[in-house]
């Protein structure tokens, strides 16, 4: 089968590998339909997590066509056409009954404070992903959805990280009515969370980037104010004086372990490596917020550790609460959202390429090119 | 799990202000206390295991199921094992984890090699489509690669004179 594989950082390809295999009682093989590149996986192709293998195949948002399932599978049968969370969850162990899928005891050996996630790194458990025609899904019982008959595939897609990261950053935000929101990072995870930011009742939601083109398109989708943080010598003030200089009530970091906009976050965190990462955006987030605020974090960072304003979080008294996205937990509430049309997730698609042109795929988000916003590889045995 | 106030009768006031409802990841987490049963929980059947599994030291037993492609080996492999001694805090366990990371790329051309395989490096890196949409970052980036590595050798030359 043909499956895309990583040869080391800004370098991919794709490639004929050996069909995946059913491994353990309750696993399933998926043909994958549609499956798309998203920013956590730039960390990877960037090098950026440790124990990213040369060989592995990432892709951690997919659905597809079951093909085969393992003794123990009880819900699933060969021909459903399922959308597939990106956590690979157990649902038996603590944290999977208590809604934290991502957070997965039993998924895992490479690492206990990472949960474990298709085709990302062995430090996130060592599965491969579905960039690929084939993939093999552990747990088949618990994560992968039957896709609803009216529902359309993209939007389907969109279900299996993007809208669910989106719906938890402004979610763990804990807005209340009238709030002021401010969102860093104007990807799809940020403009999704701007989005969903209204479901909460707030007065103002904020987009920062610095992007025009993403921008402009959040501006329209998220029905957000939008600016552009290289207009403004300092964000963090310009944000205080656009906020009657008491700072927002929360703040998202949707941007993660690659955020520019501070030359020495850049230079330790994504030059030399000295820090997992610039935390530019947790920075300005956590000095944005207002005293007694919440900063929301989905934006992904290495395990080590980032240089942050642990004096600020404490003399303001911020309360942080970060995740990576519940998708079970939250698919029921979605997927209404989504069929009553109060979120089109397939909006944010602009690019739709062959996987075998995943090589040319990834550099040209990596390097957000052609206005990208957010691109689907798609097999040629899709049907 | 079943703490009732007999156990801490001594202590005056043990649990009269106690809110279940005030849990930092409310409403995230449905609280079901069984965080006190520890690591007593029901599991699926063990994945047979086959290859090379590197455990993080901070777990008692691998995972119930696991990934079983690239398993370590090589130079890589060995350092990755080494890194595996050492819990996911210290930094001796990823630092040698990115070397290792680098050291695999090399490996992988010299894979690649002697199965007779010469990787399109062009086309891997993606650079045709950067061209097109990008002309001038790419003369750009180019231009800065060069007078760097120039740079470099010029240093080199004068340390050995
Ligand atoms: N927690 C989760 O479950 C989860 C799931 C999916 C993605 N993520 C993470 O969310 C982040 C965003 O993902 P994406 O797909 O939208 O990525 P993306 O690369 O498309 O978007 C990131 C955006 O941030 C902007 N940016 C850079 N520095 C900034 C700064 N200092 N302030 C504001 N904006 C800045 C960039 O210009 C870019 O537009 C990534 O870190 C990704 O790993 C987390
Ligand atoms: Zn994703
Ligand atoms: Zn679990």
């Amino acid at each position: 089968m043909l499956a895309m594989n990583y040869r080391g950082p800004y370098r991919v390809r794709t490639e004929q590998r050996p069909m995946p295999e059913i491994q353990h009682p309750e696993d399933a093989i998926v043909r994958v339909t549609r499956t798309c590149i998203c920013g956590s996986d730039l960390h990877l192709y960037h090098g950026m997590v440790p124990d990213t293998r040369v060989g592995s195949t990432f892709g951690h948002e997919f659905t597809g066509v079951v093909e085969e399932v393992g003794s123990l599978v009880q819900n699933l049968k060969v021909g459903d056409h399922v959308l597939v969370p990106f956590n690979i969850a157990c649902g038996r162990c603590n944290f999977c009954k208590q809604g934290l899928y991502g957070n997965c005891h039993e998924a895992n050996t490479m690492s206990t404070a990472v949960g474990s996630i298709f085709g990302y790194s062995h430090t996130a458990g060592g599965f491969d992903g579905g960039q690929a025609e084939y993939v093999r899904v552990p747990y088949a019982d618990v994560g992968p959805t039957v896709i609803p008959k009216d529902m359309d595939p993209e939007d389907a897609v969109m279900l299996t990280d993007v809208v669910p990261t989106g719906y938890q950053a402004a979610e763990m935000a804990g807005i209340k009515k009238g709030d002021t929101v401010v969102v860093f990072g104007a990807g799809p995870i940020g403009i999704m969370a701007a989005r969903c930011a209204w479901f909460f009742g707030p007065a103002r939601v904020i987009i920062i980037d610095q992007l025009d083109y993403r921008l402009e398109f959040a501006q329209n989708y998220a029905k957000c104010e939008a600016y552009n943080f290289k207009d403004y010598e300092d964000p963090v003030l310009f944000i205080k004086k656009i906020t009657d200089w008491y700072g927002a009530d929360v703040c998202i970091d949707a941007v993660g372990c690659e955020a520019d906009g501070n030359p020495l976050q850049t230079f330790t965190g994504r030059t030399l490596m000295m820090q997992a990462g610039s935390a530019t955006a947790l920075q300005w987030a956590i000095n944005s917020v207002k005293k007694g605020g919440i900063v929301s974090i989905v934006g992904v960072y290495g395990p080590p550790f980032n240089m942050i304003p642990a004096g600020n979080i404490l003399n303001k008294g911020i309360t942080i609460r970060a995740n990576q996205a519940s998708v079970k937990r939250l698919l029921p509430k979605l997927i209404e959202h989504v069929q009553a049309g109060r979120l089109n997730p397939k909006d944010l698609i602009t690019h739709r390429v062959p996987l075998e042109e995943a090589a040319d795929a990834y550099r040209l988000f990596s390097s957000k090119l052609d206005n990208c916003i957010k691109t689907v590889l798609i097999p040629s045995t899709k049907s | 799990m079943n703490i009732t106030n007999e156990k801490f009768k001594h202590i005056p006031g043990w649990g009269i202000d106690a809110d279940p409802e005030n849990e930092p990841t409310y409403p995230m987490k449905k609280y079901t206390g069984d965080d006190h049963k520890r690591s007593d929980y029901e599991r699926a059947d063990q994945q047979k295991q086959e290859i090379l599994l590197l455990k993080s030291p901070e777990r008692p037993a691998i995972s119930r199921v696991f990934g079983t492609t690239v398993p370590p080996s090589g130079l890589s492999g060995a350092i990755r094992r080494y890194a595996f001694h050492y819990s996911e805090d210290k930094i001796r366990h990823w630092i040698p984890l990115i070397l290792a990371d680098r050291i695999q790329v090399w490996e992988g051309l010299l894979n690649d090699l002697k199965r007779g395989y010469i990787p399109n490096i062009v086309a891997e890196r993606g650079w045709n489509i950067e061209w097109k949409h990008n002309p001038k970052g790419m003369v750009k980036k180019i231009a800065i690669a060069t007078s760097l590595g120039f740079l470099i050798c010029c240093t080199l030359r004068k340390k050995k004179k």
